[in-house]
């Protein structure tokens, strides 16, 4: 019965304590920058596209909401013709951006995409593609991966050794 | 004034001043819950979310009015309006200030006991008549509770008679004109606000609903407006009591400087606040522990109480 009485007086008591709530669109709240919400694709440094449309991204997720096409340019750079995120699917887990071997795909601590048609959360390319690098900075895969594409040939690779020449003799 | 039409004016406010407040409770209830969870609670709708109330009305009566088509119809459509209209039945003895009733009853006690146990038909009809297990054990809690709780709470507002030497209401304000009821009968005012409780079904004794085991008990199976109802029904039934407790044991209408209706809306306001209190801090008790509670300690001491209060009455008379 005392117990009782204490936790009425006890919440009572609570009456004169400031509240927890968050008003939240007058007040918001502060989002760490690795905060997983809405997605981008991001450019490397020289603005050129990250993404290499080796479809990781879409394997890794769960729900798969990503759906994109690769490509290649005159270069045989290799791009996606179209890339797709339905929004309306994504749980937002991140595993995309784990997966991404070249730091193009990211998530952004934005989360307010609220529509009103469905349809409207199905992000296409030109929706996703960002002109900055996002979180990583300085990183260009074409740059350091020993693949040739147009303008850049084998061993032009940032710490690449030279292709060993399999008919000389010499060692 | 021509009597008739005062009785009128009385007839409406009293008809609509309990159903209108019942709307606001929703809104006060969720906002001092709030403020003792240290939260917020509806404040987005009009000043201080006050059309909070006008909302859920709205949104209430567009809800589709669904009657399973396994439940008993007619059963299933008259019980929500049996509570109803018993509980504004009940405010008609009530005397909101001095001649300002309905029906000044010389047995305004035993009205307001005789339609508080009909209420229980409202529950019992509904768990009965939507024929489907939570409901049926939500109203067969309900009918064993209200029932037990009802034995003792009508012993412990005979305290009140005793002293009063009367069961007209207005006869028992009156009589606390020296000294407040619950000073003298403060067992009894204890024993009856339990039963209060007990009888508004809210929580720490709220089983017959019981959400998180019985879903919503004995209305599971209501939607709409019917729903709605009950829940108008158990407001004014919170409202009720606090008006019964006023009148009982703290003095009605009685006190000083305010005009004696604003005194008997400042008891029964704070009663409410007291209420939400109980339900923001208590836990519910098992069913079992109830019931021993009600027979084993409640009722040998609201007999006790009376006893007592008998025989001091007849020693000093
Ligand atoms: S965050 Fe998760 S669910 Fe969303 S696109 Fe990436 S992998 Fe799929
Ligand atoms: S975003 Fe990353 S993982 Fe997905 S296809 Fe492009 S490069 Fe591969």
């Amino acid at each position: 019965m005392l117990s009782v009485l204490r936790s009425l007086w006890n919440v009572f008591l609570h009456m004169f304590q400031p509240r927890v709530t968050v008003q939240y669109p007058e007040q918001k709240p502060y989002l760490p920058p690795r905060h997983k919400g809405r997605i981008v694709l991001t450019r490397d440094p020289d603005g050129g596209e990250r993404c290499v449309a080796c479809y990781l991204c879409a394997v890794a997720c769960p729900v798969d909401c990503i759906s994109l096409q690769a490509t290649e340019d005159e270069n045989g750079r290799r791009y996606p013709e179209f890339f797709r995120i339905n929004f309306s699917r994504c749980i937002f887990c991140g595993y995309c951006e784990e997966a991404c071997p070249t730091y193009a795909i990211q998530l952004t601590p934005d989360f307010e995409m609220g529509e009103y048609k469905r349809q409207n959360l199905v992000y296409e390319k030109e929706d996703l593609l960002i002109s900055g690098e996002g979180k990583r900075h300085g990183y260009n895969f074409w740059r350091v991966a020993g693949v040739k594409i147009g303008g850049k040939d084998k061993g032009e690779a940032e710490n690449e050794a030279p292709p060993v020449d399999v008919r000389s003799l010499l060692p | 004034m021509n009597p008739t039409l005062y009785y009128i004016i009385v007839v409406f406010v009293v008809l609509m001043v309990p159903l209108n407040l019942a709307a606001i409770l929703i809104w006060l209830e969720r906002r001092l819950l709030a403020l003792w969870q240290d939260r917020y609670g509806p404040n987005r709708v009009g000043p201080f979310g006050l059309l909070q109330s006008v909302a859920d009305m709205v949104k209430i009566f567009f809800k589709e009015d669904w009657i399973p088509p396994f439940a008993d119809k007619v059963v299933f459509v008259l019980a929500p309006a049996i509570i109803v209209v018993t509980v504004l039945l009940t405010f008609a003895v009530i005397p909101f200030a001095p001649s300002f009733v309905v029906a000044n009853l010389n047995i305004g006690v035993l009205f307001f006991l005789g339609l508080s146990s009909l209420g229980v038909y409202s529950v019992v009809l509904a768990g009965w008549s939507s024929d489907s297990k939570y409901s049926l054990l939500g109203g067969m809690r309900a009918s064993a509770q209200m029932l037990s709780y009802e034995v003792f709470m009508g012993l412990a507002m005979m305290g009140t008679v005793v002293m009063a030497g009367s069961f007209n209401l207005s006869d028992i304000v009156e009589a606390q004109r020296h000294v407040w009821f619950v000073v003298p009968q403060f067992l009894g005012f204890v024993l009856f606000f339990i039963a209060g409780i007990a009888e508004t079904r809210r929580l720490p004794f709220d089983l017959p609903e019981a959400e998180s085991e019985l879903v919503a008990g004995f209305h599971a199976e209501y939607s709409g407006m019917k729903f709605g109802m009950f829940f108008v029904g158990e407001y004014m039934g919170v409202i009720l009591i606090s008006c019964m407790i006023t009148l009982l044991y703290l003095g009605g209408w009685l006190g000083p400087w305010l005009p004696a209706g604003v005194w008997f809306a400042i008891k029964v306001f704070l009663l409410i606040c007291f209420f939400i209190l109980l339900r923001a801090a208590l836990p519910r008790p098992r069913f079992d522990q109830l019931m021993s509670w009600g027979w084993k300690i409640m009722l040998p001491l609201a007999l006790v109480n009376l006893l007592v209060t008998g025989a001091l009455v007849l020693a000093f008379k």
